[in-house]
């Protein structure tokens, strides 16, 4: 018996729900390929980050600067001129043409913008460019300790709304959990116009680093065990809002991309394990999510779908606070 | 006849020359020499760009490891058959000669450019005179002399196209920094119009007499007295040739451009009776004084000499008015004892050839850039108009020596209306010279205005003044010369209106705008008393504008300059203000568009923003208590307060002849007068915190941060902090670590390496960065204290450690190295091991700049007078120099030796001591030996001055030699690496007793970061523009290959236990002792505050392993080298990130970055995995030195 994996994600026609996400892999062509030809449906692209663009601009300036007009003999500076700084987006828009004309297959551009000028600029650019939909990338810390939570939530929709209105692509808006209220936020940002929501983004943390006592923010890569936290967001969220849900963050084996999808997930998101186990690692995922919804006699990704979700389970609360009652209740200490 | 309409461009001099050369050129060989090294980065950009000559062919651009070689490569492609050229000047252009003569005596169609500059004599100068194109009279180029930028254009074409016809070599050349660095606007001559004046048959020829297997010949014989003679005279034909050929191309050229060159320009009264005859930039002042002197109703001209060699005796007569009585002709160059300068010697048997009567007088000026004006040119004509004018005579200088110079009324020329003047005085680090030549480009390429900058730099490398000289017009400029009453006066630093002649230099009723990050309400009251009277009595406009605070909100950091030049077009009216901002911004987009939209962005909104924040300021009464500049103490010496003191003023030119040396020779010791005070921040110490390991003091490129050990007086000020030994060591005494305040640049390499960090803030360490202004008086005090103390007796410190090392008296202080220099730690080390037994042979380079460019040196002298010895020869020579003075000190010890000998029977005991110290030194303690040895000379000299004859006199003259010397051959990698690499290698193999120091920033710093053969694969350097494609040379290897070299690989930021230990045992060896320093550079594209982190990690990565290779280890039996690295734990991409020169070349070309990247960690494992292996090989062969 064959199941049908086809789905629908942000009004784009995927194969199946197993999406990789922006990582370094989706940033090079070969491996892009591999990542086709291992099924992937579509492909988001890593993020084109508005502040590096800044960032490496200035430093290229201060670069080609450097020591200029200081001294008689040196009066052009240390460096030499060069024919093409490639500061600009333009090198991971070239590479967004490239995937999408050599692969066929939907192309999710990823962006994380610091201004509103260039969050749109790089938007509408972006757009342009043909990539199929467009995944806002919203990475903030609300650091501030006179900053509060309504104005930090009124940014957040005030740019997907700005970002809504200034292209006709489908729009997904990624962000963290650190909500006061994740179900109304989750609401108003499906409100504002995004098309999905991709829970969870996974924030670069900082470490302290006890050899040179110097804090070193990194990136791990993520564990299955991550899972739980966008489980409950999907389940707790499926059907009742209307954009449509993405998982990411800790879909590592088939089990776990079946999880989500019984959660409620639209498309379940790879990147940490596709990074460890190689771009191969997709195709046996998707085996694995086949055969389970086969050995389950699902028909379709789409009937498994949410059929796990909150408004699905017998024990709703499950989802909620009162679970963490009963995950205490019935934890066995080891050493007893 | 104009066939095309001429683009202009607005560039300077030597861009104008390098654009004809790279259009008619297939090979271009270079090699970096100031002021001409522009050329051949140009010349390299475009061909990197893929910008084609004249036949859509890429010229071949490569770089030779010195002129000598570029010089060849030119040779040998003439030979083979392209169209070849190259670009040089000064030394360089002499170590071309061999090779002119060669190019020349084979008839060969070639062109040099040159940026003439002084030859080295007395004293090096990068600036402007014709002494090094006069030393190649004799090889047989033609010469051909460009007066402006225009010419510089102009005559490269004519120089390229009368090669091809005259088959005679061409040396092109035109003023150093006047023309080269000027910025001016000219017309471009079209490509359309090269085409035109290209000969392809004349090229069709020269490819005919090329070397070729298929029709092979033979060139280059050695010839017997029976022919050499007579072939020498067969090329006469083509000399004859050359004046009609170029005056030919001359006339073609001015038919299809409009402009009129002759071999001989005569400017002035028909029937004139004084001529001036001169050739290049000079031209300029001479015809405004013309000019000026012939609406007085003078008859004066000028010949300006366009083709010098071959002298067309003919020519230069026709151009002389038949009314001629007198000539002036100046030279601008130096021929001591010939009957006169080329040019005058010239002129005079033209005439006397012609049969034409004139008198003629012969006149030097401007050496080394030295102004020429349209005044000094008056007075001139005045001299030549006395009863008896002198014959020869010098004009720009006070001649009290020999009475030579001519006397002239100094303000006797006005600039004429309708020209805007305008000075901007800045810092190298603000942007005020790139801003300036951008306004220059805004106004000639935006409007139909002439525009002109000029540019004079100090020499310092950290906070260097900067003054831009600025002409707009709506005619061409002639004016050559430096702006001394300018309508505008931007002041850049508020600080420099009190330091600088700013305001002298204002015109009455001039604009003067001032960058004031006080309050605007203050800006008066915070001028000094001296600035204020100015204002007053000149009636100057004074506005401000807090350039800064707009820049920063702009997000342009602490870039003022788009700031300050948008008021500059505000308060001027050179154009209406709305076109000014439309013009600037275009700029804008065309300096900063492939640097990315942001950029662009940021500098536009700050120009929509610069005059927000302008405001005139009222002025008030002389009220100001900001004190004046401080003068010298009176125990400072006399040669410092009488010309060291207007040197550093900025005065040197008001001194007389008599007040120099006659042979270059200065004191040392003299930057300490030289209280800059450039820096913001100093390091502050905090004893609580600090484990006096003496490394802030070790890595202080200026010796700012110092140690002492001694015992409280109870005189110490209030503020004065000191703590007790870490390591119980000084028992009895208490260590401070002082600033010299007024001497720090604020680089923070003391704060970067300083281990000591508070346990509560991480960040604040044993030293940190404080606001100067807070603690600069106390520190004053406190280093003025510090001075007082003693220094430590030298046996009471381990001398080769990294502590013990920094309690002893650094003898290289304070230079004007960049702030947080990777060379000068290593060199102010070698001071303080070993600096009183010193003499230092210095590479032309960063150091010999640092180190002995006027006005002062930071080698210094120890309390008892002794201290580094220093001379710098050339570049190429260094290896050879240093040698030369380890031979002399031998040969003298010799000497020595042979008189005691001869006098023992009167020095007696005395006499047996020496001998026997001589014969048996103990070389385990050279601290103890030279002191035994001090000890015996000093007794020496007592006895000898009691004794008569000749012998003891002789003695006396060589008795310091029996004092052992420590030679410190000195210079950076451009000379070990390239230019002087024979010549090293060549002392490597003579295993006399020198100590080699490579200051290895792996580029040519000095010159602005050419590529060399240190230069690692995949760093962007000039001249290596897409990457360096090859490794770096493994100099160590090589050295080491002799067997009995001591050779040392250090990073002192890496580990400064190695570094001090390296140095200690390089004296040690008596033998060759090479020691190859890691030094970062500006040119790394590194914050250097953090350069020594940046050791640590090229260390780390393997990119720079520390290893030590000691031939003493070798005789004991055991493996000579030793790594001091641990194997590497980051990868070369890791360190290579963070530095600009690397990461550069990742975002422009990410493909060739990634291949070299891979190649150069490639490089890294094998020289690595290659080391080890050295490590357990133990050679067998006997290297000791073998008695002659």
């Amino acid at each position: 018996m064959s199941v049908d994996l086809s789905t629908s994600y942000l009004g784009l026609s995927l194969a199946n729900p197993l999406v990789p996400s922006a990582s370094p892999l989706s940033g090079d062509i070969d491996q892009i390929h591999a990542l086709v030809a291992a099924g992937a449906p579509a492909l988001v692209m890593p993020s084109l980050f508005e502040e590096q663009i800044e960032h490496d601009a200035l430093s290229v300036q201060h670069g080609f600067e450097l020591g200029a007009g200081t001294f008689g003999e040196a009066a052009s500076g240390y460096l030499p001129e060069l024919n093409d700084y490639n500061t600009g987006p333009q090198q991971y828009l070239d590479l967004v043409t490239r995937a999408k004309e050599e692969t066929g297959i939907p192309i999710i551009a990823s962006l994380n913008g610091v201004s509103s000028g260039g969050w749109t600029l790089y938007a509408r650019l972006l757009a342009d460019h043909g990539v199929d939909a467009l995944e806002l990338n919203v990475y903030r810390i609300a650091a501030g300790i006179d900053e509060s939570s309504s104005h930090v939530e009124t940014e957040y929709l005030h740019l997907v709304e700005t970002v809504r209105a200034a292209i006709d692509i489908p729009l997904a808006v990624k962000v963290g959990p650190y909500f006061s209220a994740m179900g109304s936020m989750a609401r108003r940002i499906g409100d504002a116009g995004a098309d999905g929501l991709v829970l969870f983004n996974r924030f670069y943390q900082p470490d302290i680093e006890l050899e040179t006592m110097t804090v070193a923010p990194n990136l791990v890569l993520s564990s299955s065990y991550e899972l739980r936290l966008v489980l409950r967001w999907i389940a707790i969220l499926y059907g009742r809002i209307s954009p449509d849900l993405a998982a990411t963050s800790g879909i590592h084996q088939s089990e776990d991309a079946v999880k989500a999808l019984l959660a409620g997930s639209t498309v379940m998101m790879m990147a940490s394990a596709l990074l460890k186990n190689g771009p191969g690692h997709l195709a046996v995922v998707r085996q694995g999510l086949e055969e389970w919804l086969v050995q389950n006699q699902y028909e379709s990704v789409a009937q498994a779908r949410g059929s796990l979700s909150q408004s699905s389970v017998s024990d709703p609360e499950a989802f909620e606070r009162s679970n963490y009652m009963k995950t205490l209740a019935s934890y066995v200490p080891s050493w007893r | 006849m104009v066939t095309k309409d001429a683009v202009a461009a607005t560039i300077d001099g030597n861009e104008a020359a390098a654009r004809i050369a790279h259009k008619l050129s297939e090979v271009i060989a270079v090699y970096p020499i100031t002021p001409a090294s522009p050329m051949g980065e140009l010349a390299d950009t475009w061909s990197l760009k893929g910008q084609p000559n004249l036949w859509g062919v890429v010229p071949e651009v490569v770089e030779m490891q010195s002129e000598a070689g570029a010089a060849g490569a030119v040779h040998g492609s003439l030979q083979a058959g392209a169209l070849t050229t190259t670009f040089t000047a000064s030394q360089g252009l002499l170590l071309m000669l061999p090779n002119m003569f060669k190019i020349a005596g084979e008839l060969t169609a070639a062109v040099i450019h040159v940026a003439a500059r002084s030859v080295a004599t007395h004293a090096l100068s990068i600036f402007g005179d014709h002494s090094d194109v006069m030393s190649a009279r004799q090889t047989g180029f033609a010469m051909l002399s460009a007066s402006s930028v225009q010419e510089a254009h102009d005559l490269a074409a004519v120089a390229h196209l009368a090669t091809l016809e005259s088959r005679v070599p061409f040396l092109h050349f035109f003023d150093g920094f006047r023309t080269s660095h000027e910025i001016a606007k000219i017309d471009l001559i079209d490509d359309s119009i090269l085409r035109d004046l290209v000969d392809e048959d004349l090229i069709a020829q020269h490819r005919l007499r090329a070397l070729n297997p298929n029709r092979p010949v033979l060139r280059g014989s050695a010839q017997n007295p029976d022919v050499f003679f007579q072939a020498r005279e067969a090329a006469n034909p083509f000399y004859s040739e050359v004046a009609p050929t170029v005056s030919r191309t001359m006339e073609r050229l001015g038919d299809l451009t409009g402009r009129q060159h002759g071999l001989f320009e005569y400017h002035g009264i028909a029937d004139a009776e004084r001529v001036l005859v001169l050739m290049g930039s000079a031209s300029g002042a001479v015809k405004q004084a013309v000019d000026t002197l012939i609406s007085q109703g003078q008859k004066v001209g000028l010949v300006v000499v366009k083709l010098y060699r071959p002298f067309d005796t003919t020519a230069f007569v026709s151009a002389l008015p038949e009314s001629t009585r007198r000539i002036a002709v100046l030279d601008r160059t130096k021929e001591p004892g010939a009957v006169g300068e080329p040019l005058y010697v010239d002129v005079v048997a033209a005439l006397a050839e012609e049969g034409r009567q004139a008198e003629v007088f012969g006149g030097r000026y401007g050496l080394s850039s030295k102004e020429f004006t349209p005044s000094m040119a008056s007075g001139v004509f005045d001299e030549i108009a006395k009863e008896s004018p002198r014959r020869h005579f010098t004009v720009g200088i006070n001649d009290d020596v020999s009475h030579l110079s001519v006397i002239y009324d100094k303000d006797w020329y006005q600039e004429a209306k309708g020209v805007t003047r305008a000075l901007f005085y800045g810092l190298g680090s603000d942007g005020t010279v790139g801003a300036n030549k951008n306004s220059a480009k805004v106004i000639g390429e935006s409007t139909g205005l002439f525009a002109q900058g000029y540019f004079v730099y100090d020499s310092k490398k950290s906070g260097s003044r900067t003054v831009s000289h600025l002409r707009i017009s709506p005619h061409p400029i002639e004016s050559t010369y430096l702006i001394t009453d300018a309508d505008f006066v931007g002041v850049h630093q508020f600080d420099l209106i009190g330091t600088t002649d700013a305001l002298e230099r204002a015109a009455y009723g001039a604009i003067v705008l001032i960058n004031n990050p006080h309050p605007a309400e203050e800006t008066w009251h915070r001028l000094p008393s001296g600035a204020q009277q100015l204002i007053l009595e000149k009636d100057l406009q004074l506005f401000g504008v807090d350039a800064l605070a707009i820049a920063r909100e702009a997000g342009l950091g602490g870039r003022t300059n788009t700031v300050l030049q948008t008021c500059f077009f505000k308060l001027t009216d050179i154009l209406p203000f709305d076109e000014a901002v439309e013009a600037i911004k275009g700029h804008i987009r065309k300096t900063y568009g492939k640097l990315g939209d942001v950029v662009v962005h940021r500098n536009s909104n700050a120009v929509d923003r610069a005059v927000d924040g302008l405001y005139e300021v009222a002025k008030g009464d002389v009220d100001s208590s900001q004190p004046s500049a401080a003068g010298l103490p009176e125990f400072a010496p006399d040669f410092v307060r009488r010309v060291t003191a207007l040197l550093m003023a900025g005065n040197g030119d008001m001194l007389p002849v008599s007040a120099l040396p006659v042979d270059g020779t200065f004191p040392t010791g003299t930057a300490q007068w030289e209280k800059r005070s450039i820096a913001n921040e100093i390091p502050i110490w905090d004893p609580d915190l600090c484990i006096d390991c003496g490394r802030c003091a070790l890595a202080c490129p200026h010796a700012a941060i110092r140690l002492k050990a001694f015992v409280p007086t109870g005189n110490e000020p209030s503020g004065f902090h000191s703590k007790g030994s870490t390591n119980k060591d000084f028992e009895g005494k208490r260590i401070v670590v002082q600033v010299a305040p007024d001497d720090c640049t604020g680089c923070g390499v003391c704060v970067d390496i300083c281990p000591a960090h508070s346990k509560e803030v991480i960040k604040h360490r044993a030293i940190n960065m404080k606001a100067k202004a807070l603690h600069v008086d106390r520190e004053r005090k406190n280093f003025t204290y510090f001075l007082e103390i003693p220094e430590i007796n030298r046996d009471e410190v381990n001398v080769a450690t990294v502590k013990g090392s920094q309690f002893l008296q650094p003898l290289f202080e304070f230079s004007g190295a960049c702030a947080g220099c990777g060379e000068t730690p290593y060199l102010k080390l070698v001071t303080q091991l070993f600096g009183d037994r010193t003499m230092v042979a210095n590479a032309t380079g960063c150091s010999s700049i640092y180190g002995g460019n006027l006005p002062t040196t930071p080698w210094t002298v120890n309390r008892d007078g002794r201290g580094p010895a220093w001379s710098n020869s050339l570049f190429e020579d260094n290896a050879e120099f240093g040698l030369g003075m380890r031979l002399a000190q031998e040969a003298q010890r010799d000497d020595a030796i042979l008189l005691v000998t001869a006098l023992a029977m009167d020095l007696g005991d005395l006499a047996v001591e020496i001998l026997d110290l001589a014969e048996n030194p103990d070389r385990s303690d050279l601290d103890t030996l030279v002191s035994q040895q001090r000890d015996l000379v000093g007794s020496l000299k007592v006895r000898l001055a009691d004794m008569d004859g000749p012998l003891p006199r002789r003695l006396e003259g060589v008795a310091d030699a029996l004092i052992d010397t420590s030679v410190w051959i000195v210079g950076g990698d451009g000379w070990a690496y390239d230019i002087g690499f024979g010549g090293l290698d060549h002392v490597f193999a003579s295993g006399r007793n020198v100590n080699v120091l490579v200051l290895d920033t792996e580029v040519y710093s000095n010159t602005g970061g050419q590529a060399s053969k240190a230069t690692p694969r995949g760093a962007i350097a000039k001249y290596a523009a897409g990457g360096k494609a090859t490794a770096k040379k493994d100099l160590g290897q090589i050295a080491m290959s002799y067997g009995n070299v001591y050779v040392a690989q250090v990073a002192m930021g890496a580990n400064p236990t190695q570094t001090v230990r390296a140095f200690a045992e390089a004296e040690q060896h008596q033998g060759v002792s090479l020691i190859i320093a890691y030094s970062p550079c500006i040119a790394h594209g590194i914050d250097m505050s953090t350069q020594m982190t940046h050791q640590k990690e090229a260390s780390s990565s393997g990119y720079w392993p520390l290893y030590r290779f000691d031939p003493a280890r070798e005789a004991s039996g055991e493996p000579g080298l030793r790594l001091d690295s641990r194997r590497p734990t980051v990868s070369f991409k890791e360190f290579a990130s963070k530095e600009t020169r690397f990461a550069m070349l990742g975002r422009a070309n990410p493909e060739r970055a990634d291949e070299l990247m891979a190649r150069a960690q490639q490089d890294i494992d094998d020289r690595w995995h290659f080391y080890e292996q050295m490590v357990a090989i133990h050679r067998t062969a006997e290297y000791a030195e073998v008695e002659e």
